[in-house]
């Protein structure tokens, strides 16, 4: 039976992160994933992350897994792939099945970085074909380049719901729906405002009757449901879809720690069954660690934290550094990890309404129930403010982790300030330059140039657009509302793409001067 | 109407290398070596991938990452193959499971 000092289960963010801190200190560390590549879901994600430059924000999901994989590699850290651990029992012995063979082997500490997998729910015809998790949704389009339907209802209001749909429509599927059987929108209210201004109606307080269809999937009808979930007769809706995606949550994989004897506990706000374990992740049985979403779960960003520690952790359990390294290394990340956990989402306030932003705004209650932010409620915001000449607009409104758009401006005219989660304000003193860097580094896409006064009768608006085609300079087409409506025509005056804006490019379309602080999105007109 | 993405505004160009040749309930299908079965009878439009032992319901692509085995399948003659998971080979007979069999319920006894 092999011998390793740190054997870890998982070579997703967390487990790799772990892997990295342990061989750095001289760890021989082995890490078994049962697929065919390492990375975990890290890959399936193309949109920028978000937090700060420590978290690696606004940087795609998938590029940041290129980085972990090659830093990896340096440190010498050994990946056993297609290798699927089986058991696990008390004296950190595990069983791993590789091919039709099953192996033994032994770790001096273990790190379990399994993850989550997705929830489900069930209606009538759930289970036809067509019906598809929103992960699975992700691995087809990102990671194989099919796309998972033509036309997609989506089930549940969360950020993976949200920004799949966001997803879907990128690769040219068609979004009919966006529902979710809470009063309110789970997810960041800038994920929603992106989806819905592109014109996805949201049902809240929605779901799904059933799916229609014999062989697959052919229509699905929803409903409205009241306060104790049941469905209000006479509220049923019908779409004509070939899909429907499921985004109904996700649940630790802590079943090798159960079977080891870990204490576990029932935590709704960790995501389920967990284990009991200590700020370092470890667990009820020592020398055995957890990181990541299967120790509660979070996103990527924290994950890859999570598992730094755990790595740093194993090292110390076995007696690679003392504890005075110990408590600086890890005070170092605690700090990282913390500054993820603030704000209105952080884990300690899931489920709960917040009514005012941290500075004592109202929160959009429309962004809540419909997904986008009413034209009365914008301007309280404050990065939403006038003046003659190009300027930004940022439509940032919920305080989460995130701050590039402050970085991003050479000529500091946003202001976020020491708290991460505080709403990026104008600095009114300093002039816009409209070089659009703000633009393309907010990863929630909440930032837009106005220019108010660009010729008589006429204001630019320069938006996000990740979409193809792109549109061209001459183009007409039509402004879009926050909530995807129609408000008036657009001409393209101006669609910039540069590499520092990583595939984000930036459109600048002419609007009547009224439209100013309405046209949100692009849309060409019909050929 | 084809479901390969062929530009994507983020990830560019698919870059998939060899076309192969594979069969599927005995008719002639194309897909990329490499990628899943199940990927390249998607973009192949085969949506059915087997029906239930008992109530002998269709099942297709679910988790797509080899947790449910919803989309298993019958793989050059073995049966309950992870087609999510499983990458594509030149000439794979790919057969449309049905309970544990390859022989549709009417010809099961």
């Amino acid at each position: 039976m092999k011998r390793y000092d740190l054997i870890i289960v998982g070579a997703g963010p967390s487990g790799l992160s772990a892997a990295i801190e342990a061989a750095k200190r001289g760890l021989e560390v082995v890490v078994f994933d049962e697929n065919e590549k390492p990375g975990g879901q890290l890959f399936k994600q193309i949109h920028k992350f978000f937090g700060s430059k420590e978290h690696k924000a606004k940087v795609r999901g998938f590029v940041i897994g290129e980085e972990l994989l090659q830093e990896a590699a340096d440190a010498g850290v050994k990946v056993v792939l297609n290798a699927t651990v089986i058991g696990m029992y008390l004296d950190k012995e595990i069983v791993v099945r590789i091919d039709d063979e099953v192996h033994h082997y032994k770790g001096d500490s273990i790190i379990i970085a399994t993850g989550a997998a997705e929830n489900m729910v069930t209606f009538e015809g759930w289970n036809l074909p067509g019906v598809i998790g929103a992960g699975a949704a992700q691995t087809m389009m990102n990671l194989h380049g099919v796309k998972p339907g033509e036309k997609i209802l989506m089930l549940g209001s969360g950020n993976v719901g949200l920004v799949v749909s966001f997803q879907l429509m990128q690769c040219g599927c068609d979004v009919v729906a966006l529902v979710d059987a809470a009063p309110r929108v789970g997810g960041y209210g800038v994920h929603a405002a992106k989806v819905a201004r592109t014109g996805v109606p949201f049902y809240l307080s929605h779901t799904i009757v059933k799916a229609e269809g014999e062989d697959h999937v052919t229509g699905v009808t929803i409903a409205e449901v009241d306060e104790h979930f049941q469905f209000v007769p006479g509220t049923e809706k019908h779409f004509d879809v070939d899909t429907i995606c499921l985004a109904v949550g996700l649940s630790p994989m802590s079943q090798l720690l159960k079977m080891a004897g870990c204490e576990m506990e029932d935590n709704p706000k960790r995501g389920g069954q967990v284990p009991i374990c200590d700020e370092y992740g470890e667990t009820s049985i020592k020398g055995i660690f957890v990181a990541g979403d299967v120790s509660g779960i979070e996103e990527a960003s924290s994950a890859m934290i999570e598992g730094r520690i755990a790595g740093i952790a194993a090292a110390h359990y076995l007696g690679y550094m003392d504890d005075n390294e110990l408590k600086q290394k890890v005070a170092e990340q605690e700090k990282a990890l913390d500054g993820l956990r603030q704000g209105m989402f952080a884990p300690k306030n899931r489920g709960k309404l917040i009514e005012k932003t941290e500075e004592g705004i109202d929160i959009s209650m429309n962004l809540l129930k419909k997904g986008y932010i009413a034209d009365d409620e914008i301007e309280r915001y404050p990065g939403v403010t006038h003046r003659a000449g190009i300027h930004p607009v940022m439509e940032c409104t919920q305080n989460i982790p995130c701050n590039p758009c402050q970085d991003a401006c050479p000529k500091h005219c946003i202001k976020i300030g020491e708290k991460i989660t505080s709403l990026p304000a104008v600095d009114e003193n300093v002039d816009c330059i409209g070089c659009g860097m703000c633009v393309a580094s907010c990863s929630g896409q909440a930032i837009f140039l106005v220019d108010e006064t660009y010729e008589p009768g006429y204001a630019t608006v320069t938006l996000p657009y990740e979409f193809l085609p792109l549109p061209e300079v001459g183009e007409k087409g039509y402004g879009m509302s926050r909530s995807g409506e129609k408000v008036c025509d657009a001409e393209v005056v101006s669609v910039k793409t540069a590499k520092a804006f990583d595939h984000t490019n930036l459109l600048t379309i002419k609007v009547p001067a009224d439209m100013a602080m309405k046209a949100r999105f692009y849309r060409r007109g019909e050929a | 109407m084809s479901s390969r993405i062929q530009e994507h505004p983020i990830l560019g160009e698919q870059q998939k290398g060899k076309m192969v040749t594979f069969t599927c309930d005995g008719q002639e299908l194309q897909g990329y070596e490499g990628e899943p079965i199940a990927a390249a009878l998607k973009a192949a439009g085969v949506m059915v991938h087997r029906y239930t032992k008992k109530e002998h319901k269709p099942r297709g692509i679910f988790c797509a990452i080899g947790r449910c085995t919803d989309c298993v399948m019958i793989v050059d003659g073995k049966p309950n193959v992870r087609t999510c998971v499983t990458p594509l080979k030149a000439g794979m007979k790919v057969q449309t499971q049905y309970g544990v069999s390859d022989q549709p319920f009417e010809k099961q006894n």
